[in-house]
């Protein structure tokens, strides 16, 4: 890798001098400048003045005034609504992230055994959420959890009737599926709908690359099936399981989408502010309260927040993942 | 040697087969099948359910039990939905803003990002490293950072209400870059380039003419995650999009949900709109499309 780099830089510069060598010099900022205009402008200055509005009050049209760390303040230690969303967006991104991969993983190890007929067809099952708007999902979603006329209490009176219910759910029908923490799961199942196909895909494609002849191996030395799964399958999964819980982990904490499709950061309160989370709270703040100062400190608390977490994640599975490669 | 190891495997899998028996394999075979089955009806239901809404009137939606199947007349119940839906939004407007600004983002970021990733990949110049680096700062920071200062730039700008607020900052990615960069590194053999250079190429027409061509299978998994990306955006388009003229489909759609009183059966319509086109299209190249995102996200 390193050597193709040197003997490039030295191709390139060999015909130096005249108009071509001349115009060789430009040629690299003439293909990078138009990007790194747009992306200092549209990236990085975003990035910055963030920060710089989130140390003034302002709402938008009048002067902005300096009020240095308050709104930091305020919000750590004066605002529940801040940490109950950050409560929430963690609570939910536990609920909606553990089963994805754990069933992702799980029919993508069914898909991975080579017994089941129309992988394909399967495969594209699986990614079918992935292409489809979650608006459009979290719309009829809306429909499905209707209290009195929704297809899912429908579907779970017709199993009290069959008498399973007690069994299986803790639940009294019909359910207020928005009711108050009820929220958390019923927002999540969005998720788990949505994402779950995507993680199997993703796993499927890091079972394929395992080596088949490992498994030969363990299987001639009797090993038994779960003694494979554990001992090979899984640690040899690793870099594609840290990929992919990363991916959930950051998308998961910004999760917007179906919250504010579902409830709207007006009808927050019907849910006790149990469906707040915190990206709907900054657009909130912003584009309901017009504090734009205000927001933009939550934004970058929920930056040092996604930070945290991916710290403490890198440290959980980052280096089994780095030790595989 | 290798048909040897598959006759052994084979025999292997013949007497495996004979102790297991019958009902066994049978039960395996459940076990295998059903949860995907399960899930195939999973995710089958709601595009089923949405089209099956999109032609009921309001009150056969709150029925209980609810509809489940297509009625006779359904088709009079859908242009019934229809033109509700019609009377409550601009709403071919709206189909019209999504695919504009979907192609629009699709066609000038692939050309934004292919350029700059040439750049990168190609030249070695001052400063290259400090650029590069600093990106991949850059898209360490989660995307949320930006979005009260998005609004504001596009305020400053005069593009509130305009299709390029929306595909304009989108052209600079840096996830774009990293990808070009990457393949173009790893296949686009160099002597090719300096070779066309010796035949009196211009820089700008090695790009043009030699390095798109080659870099044309991952151009094409940047155009499907980008396209995807727009097409189903809703945060971008909620901040920026405030007249009914401009709204894209999510965010015209997402509206109506928020009135007083729903209108479900219309909202459906929309859905069925917007959603099957693309379920069409993805029929016929479901293989090549999960094949080309994937490859997209592992590598980027």
């Amino acid at each position: 890798m390193a050597d193709t780099k040197v003997s490039r830089v030295e191709k390139i510069k060999r015909p130096g001098g005249g108009w071509s060598g001349f115009k060789r010099k430009v040629a690299p900022y003439m293909f990078t400048a138009p990007f790194f205009v747009l992306f200092l402008i549209f990236s990085t200055f975003p990035i910055f003045y963030s920060f710089y509005l989130s140390l003034h009050e302002w709402n938008g049209i009048r002067e902005m005034k300096w009020v240095g760390f308050q709104n930091y303040y305020v919000l750590l230690f004066k605002d529940w609504r801040f940490w109950k969303s950050v409560m929430n967006t963690i609570i939910m991104m536990f609920i909606s992230g553990i089963p994805q991969h754990v069933l992702g993983l799980f029919f993508a190890y069914i898909l991975n055994l080579g017994l089941v007929r129309f992988k394909d067809f399967f495969k594209g099952v699986l990614f079918v959420p992935y292409i489809t708007s979650p608006v459009a999902i979290t719309l009829l979603f809306g429909v499905l959890y209707g209290t009195r006329y929704g297809f899912l209490n429908y579907a779970l009176s017709w199993l009290a009737k069959i008498g399973i219910i007690p069994y299986i759910l803790p639940i009294r029908l019909p359910v207020e599926w928005f009711k108050e923490w009820m929220s958390w799961f019923s927002l999540s199942l969005i998720t788990i709908w949505k994402w779950t196909g995507w993680n199997a895909i993703l796993y499927l494609g890091g079972l394929q690359a395992v080596p088949e002849n490992l498994y030969e191996a363990a299987r001639i030395d009797g090993a038994t099936w779960a003694q494979i799964f554990f001992r090979i399958t899984l640690p040899l999964l690793m870099p594609v399981i840290y990929f992919a819980t990363s991916m959930t982990l950051i998308f998961g904490m910004q999760s917007f989408d179906e919250p504010q499709v579902m409830i709207g950061f007006d009808g927050m309160q019907n849910t006790l502010y149990y469906a707040l989370t915190t990206a709907v709270y900054i657009y909130g703040q912003a584009f309901r309260w017009s504090q734009f100062g205000m927001a933009s400190a939550t934004s970058y608390l929920l930056c040092v927040i996604i930070l945290i977490l991916s710290t403490i994640h890198r440290l959980l599975l980052g280096e089994k993942a780095e030790k595989v490669e | 040697m290798a048909t040897q190891v598959k006759a052994i495997e084979s025999k292997v899998f013949v007497e495996k087969r004979r102790e297991e028996g019958p009902v066994k394999i049978f039960i395996k075979k459940l076990f295998l099948y059903l949860p995907l089955v399960i899930w195939t009806v999973v995710v089958a239901f709601p595009f089923w359910y949405m089209l099956v809404l999109s032609t009921k009137g309001k009150a056969e939606i709150f029925n209980f039990p609810p509809p489940m199947s297509l009625s006779k007349n359904f088709w009079e119940g859908f242009l019934e939905n229809y033109n509700n839906l019609l009377a409550q939004l601009p709403f071919w407007r709206n189909v019209w803003n999504s695919v504009y600004i979907a192609v629009m983002s699709t066609l000038t970021a692939m050309f934004f990002c292919s350029l700059g990733g040439y750049g990168f990949a190609i030249y070695e110049f001052k400063g290259k490293r400090l650029m590069f680096d600093f990106m991949i700062f850059t898209m360490m920071i989660p995307s949320i950072v930006g979005i009260v200062p998005y609004f504001v730039l596009m305020n400053w700008f005069g593009w509130l209400n305009k299709a390029r607020a929306l595909y304009i900052p989108g052209m600079a990615n840096a996830f774009g870059i990293f990808l070009i960069r990457q393949y173009i590194n790893s296949s686009v053999p160099m002597d090719l380039i300096d070779a066309a250079r010796v035949d009196g190429c211009s820089e700008f027409g090695i790009y043009w003419r030699i390095v798109l061509p080659l870099i044309s299978p991952i151009l094409g998994s940047y155009a499907i995650i980008t396209f995807l990306g727009s097409w189903n955006s809703y945060m971008g388009p909620l901040v920026v999009l405030r007249t009914m003229e401009s709204y894209t489909i999510p965010v015209a759609l997402g509206a109506l949900k928020g009135l007083q009183s729903v209108d479900y059966g219309a909202i459906m319509v929309g859905n069925v709109i917007s959603v099957f086109p693309l379920l069409i299209v993805y029929v016929f190249f479901s293989k090549m499309i999960i094949d080309k995102v994937t490859e997209g996200a592992l590598k980027g």
